[in-house]
């Protein structure tokens, strides 16, 4: 790890489902929660909408962790949204920490809208975690030398938009 | 190029108190294609939207960021703003700067970075927004109920006294349901069959009622508004056109089977009406026992028929027809107890008996005549065990949730059987007493005074011992083993879903939790509606329930109905998916994952490579689509994306926030 800059604030995105966790999240708001304000949340309709690519996009450009957040297994507003998330996302975590990521940078997890105080804390810890791990400095490069074919499942830093996506039904 | 404008709120102190409003103006200003940023006291007021109106002409504005409250509480209100200008409502993103930024953080310096990377990403976002456009889908105002029990009756009549045309699908040959078996409801006493088949005349003669039994739903396609459904009207012998039920046919026909109705304690013809209410009031040939048509004899009944309604070449029918919406109303089934519970005698002893079989017993024009008797030997039982919660709350053996009414028909039968043996005795072995409603409890007491002895706790055995059967069990309230000899058992077994439940669910797109009853779309706030849009439940196909709440439940599906019918058109959702055919490889993984049945594979013959190439794609049905995006990530070669959360919008938000 690089030595840390004093001023180094991690950045963090989350990827929040409209209908429960984003909800949790304004919710959280309502209550003047604190949390820290290095997370920006990213609203999706739909914990199933999140691409596995997004995630690794967002570690090359320089997220120091990724949160992806849905309804409760059972409680999707589309029926079974998260169940797709959740398999996905479980399937793609593995294959995240085989790259050498630390797998407290990437979590997925379920809140739904009345849950505000599991909103604050899950940031509360997940911010913690990921300025404790420093800033991310894998990039790119060790996520393609891990992947091996990295640049072929178009995992390169020069990705463009609307290319073709790595992550597809077979993690269904 | 785009032209964006960008308009920051103070929100009155809400956001300028944590965040540095002019900062974040002065740092808009410096994004890709910001034409002009701005800041407002309160934006969503009449005076902000119309300075953004203004600038919208000024600067030549092609789309707009608005930063402010969370989009769940004014993103509509500014779309519906956008509808007054020359913007497309969907050109429009919201920073949310209040509920997850100002209100979240106390430290100005950290509240303004981050309400500056919010504006920043909903900036790269909106750029990449494409004008979107609601379609309008029409309704046909025709109801389908499927199941003609209580629920679906007053769902029907509920529909049709609103004036709409409904179709009741009915699988058995007459309406009624379980209820018309019953003998008496609880908690008033009044007579089920006095209550029930007035319902069942009124469904018959309804001018906005078609009544289809014998009848079941073979298929359905399309979606809310515009369902199409094939009915299969099975083979009945006999003309309704012609048949004035007048009942000779059933007098002389010489077959005899066990009745369905009478759950196999009185018999039945082979040509029947399954009791005398019955509506339609015309009887069906029974094909499987008919002599005729097993093995082409008798036929007696053609010969008398005075208006040669018979018809033993009848065929089943099936009809196709549009429908905009549809009540499932299919009811329940009781539990097979005797597959399950082998230690109550597994059906062995034939004086055991379901609380149904005892409805039928105690009902006047039951096998016996409402005279309570042991189906053995047809004597008059003095000591009588009723047994509750056979198959509820035993996830071992039966189904692990309650099953409501039983509590209440458990102490109804007990009643009825001391009103009517007043030297009898009667017993109720019973985990909890459940009885949640008006004047349950009241019943419930009632019956204890009448003498019913309560014993807490299950049966473990009931075996045959001198002519009686001894139930075994533990009174848990003194902790010691009781034996009940008993001359007669009733137990009281869990409401199951009707064996329909499964197939039917997922004919029509609504899922069932794990015991296959069917899953209303929310437990609280949404008990009728389903997920797929224009499908209602009523009564027990949702989860155990007893008369009243079934008959609560129908009528407001039927209110639903009335509502979506009191409009013209329903607009679609216009973030909803679509799929580029000229990258889509017709793998068809989309269409697996789908949720709401929306997608299919077509045919198409395209220009590909200057050839003309037929293949398969994937072609989405904007009136079932519900937006999710399940898809989007499926699809192999991204032929598929979701329009306002697309693959490069949401890409452009996450290079946005690290690297502008």
């Amino acid at each position: 790890m690089s030595v840390v800059d004093e001023k180094w604030e991690p950045t963090v995105l989350a990827f929040c489902c409209h209908w429960c966790t984003y909800s949790g999240a304004d919710l959280a708001g309502l209550n003047r929660m604190n949390y820290p304000a290095n997370i920006r949340v990213l609203r999706v309709p739909c914990s199933g909408r999140v691409n596995p690519q997004y995630v690794l996009t967002a570690f090359n450009k320089g997220c120091d962790g990724v949160l992806v957040c849905g309804c409760h297994p059972g409680d999707c507003h589309y029926v079974s949204g998260n169940y797709y998330a959740k398999r996905r996302m479980m399937a793609f975590k593995r294959l995240l920490e085989y790259t050498g990521l630390e797998p407290e940078r990437f979590q997925v997890r379920w809140i739904s809208g009345s849950e505000a105080g599991k909103f604050r804390d899950t940031v509360v810890d997940f911010c913690e975690k990921v300025r404790a791990l420093g800033p991310y400095t894998g990039g790119a490069v060790s996520l393609s030398e891990g992947l091996g074919a990295g640049a072929e499942l178009g995992v390169g830093a020069e990705l463009g938009v609307g290319a073709e996506l790595p992550q597809g039904g077979d993690a269904q | 190029m785009s032209r964006i404008g960008v308009f920051i709120c103070h929100c009155g102190s809400n956001i300028a108190g944590t965040v540095d409003v002019a900062r974040v103006v002065e740092a808009a200003r410096s994004f890709p294609n910001v034409v002009v940023a701005d800041d407002n006291k309160y934006t969503c007021s009449d005076p902000g939207q119309q300075s953004i109106k203004e600038a919208i002409v000024e600067y030549n504005l092609d789309r707009i960021v608005i930063a402010s409250c969370s989009p769940r509480m004014h993103e509509l209100t500014f779309r519906k703003m956008l509808k007054d200008t020359s913007i497309n409502p969907y050109m429009l993103e919201i920073a949310n700067i209040r509920e997850q930024c100002s209100w979240v953080h106390k430290d100005i310096e950290a509240g303004t970075v981050k309400a500056i990377d919010l504006v920043k990403m909903a900036t790269a976002k909106v750029d990449k927004d494409t004008p979107l456009f609601t379609t309008t889908i029409p309704i046909n105002k025709r109801a389908l109920v499927i199941g003609g029990g209580i629920a679906g009756m007053q769902a029907a009549l509920d529909i049709a006294d609103a004036g709409y045309p409904v179709t009741i699908v009915e699988a058995e040959p007459s309406l009624g349901g379980k209820m018309v078996m019953l003998d008496k409801t609880f908690p008033t006493m009044d007579c089920s069959a006095c209550i029930c088949t007035p319902k069942m005349a009124d469904v018959g003669s309804h001018p906005n009622i078609t009544v289809k039994t014998l009848s079941e739903v073979e298929q359905v396609s399309g979606y809310v508004g515009n369902f199409e459904v094939t009915i299969r009207e099975k083979a009945k012998y006999v003309d309704y056109a012609t048949c004035t039920g007048c009942g000779l046919c059933e007098t002389k026909c010489p077959t005899k089977v066990a009745s369905e109705f009478d759950q196999g304690l009185g018999q039945r013809k082979a040509i029947y009406k399954p009791f005398a209410q019955a509506v339609p009031s015309k009887p069906t040939i029974d094909a499987a026992h008919c002599r005729k048509l097993t093995s082409d004899k008798c036929g007696v009944c053609e010969k008398l028929c005075p208006t040669k309604a018979i018809n033993f070449a009848d065929e089943d029918k099936l009809t196709t027809e549009t429908y905009g919406a549809i009540v499932v109303a299919i009811g329940y089934k009781l539990i097979d107890w005797g597959a399950l519970y082998g230690e109550y005698g597994g059906g062995r002893y034939s004086d055991v008996i379901s609380g149904l079989q005892f409805e039928r017993l105690v009902n006047a024009s039951g096998p016996t005549e409402g005279h309570i008797t042991r189906p053995s030997d047809g004597t008059e039982p003095k000591t009588v065990a009723i047994i509750k919660c056979v198959g509820s709350r035993d996830p071992e053996k039966g189904r692990s949730y309650c099953s409501r009414a039983c509590c209440m028909y458990g102490a109804k039968h007990a009643h009825q059987y001391l009103d009517k043996v007043p030297d009898g005795r009667c017993y109720v072995f019973y985990m909890d007493v459940r009885t949640p409603g008006k004047g349950y409890d009241e019943f419930y007491m009632n019956t204890q005074h009448d003498g019913a002895v309560y014993l807490r706790g299950r049966v473990s055995k009931i075996f045959e011992q001198g002519g009686k059967l001894i139930c075994k069990g533990e009174d848990t309230l003194i902790g010691k083993q009781v034996e009940v000899a008993a001359d007669m058992v009733v137990l009281e077994t869990a409401m199951v879903p009707a064996d329909a439940a499964d197939r039917l669910g997922s004919m029509l797109g609504v899922t069932r939790d794990k015991d296959l009853w069917l899953s209303e779309a929310h437990p609280k706030l949404r008990p009728v509606e389903t997920n797929s849009g224009g499908i209602y439940l009523a009564g027990t196909c949702q989860g155990p329930k007893d008369i009243p709440d079934s008959v609560a439940q129908a009528s407001a599906a039927a209110m639903k109905v009335a509502i979506l019918f009191s409009k013209d058109e329903l607009e679609s959702n216009a973030m909803i998916a679509g799929s580029d055919a000229s990258l889509c490889n017709g793998c068809g993984a989309c269409v697996n994952i789908c949720p709401y049945s929306a997608i299919t594979l077509e045919e198409v013959t395209r220009r590909e490579n200057s050839r003309m190439v037929t293949r398969q794609v994937s072609r989405v049905n904007p009136g079932l689509c519900q937006g999710c995006g399940a898809c989007t990530v499926a699809c192999k070669p991204g032929a598929m994306d979701l329009k306002g959360f697309s693959d490069e919008q949401i890409m452009k938000e996450v290079e946005a926030l690290c690297q502008w």
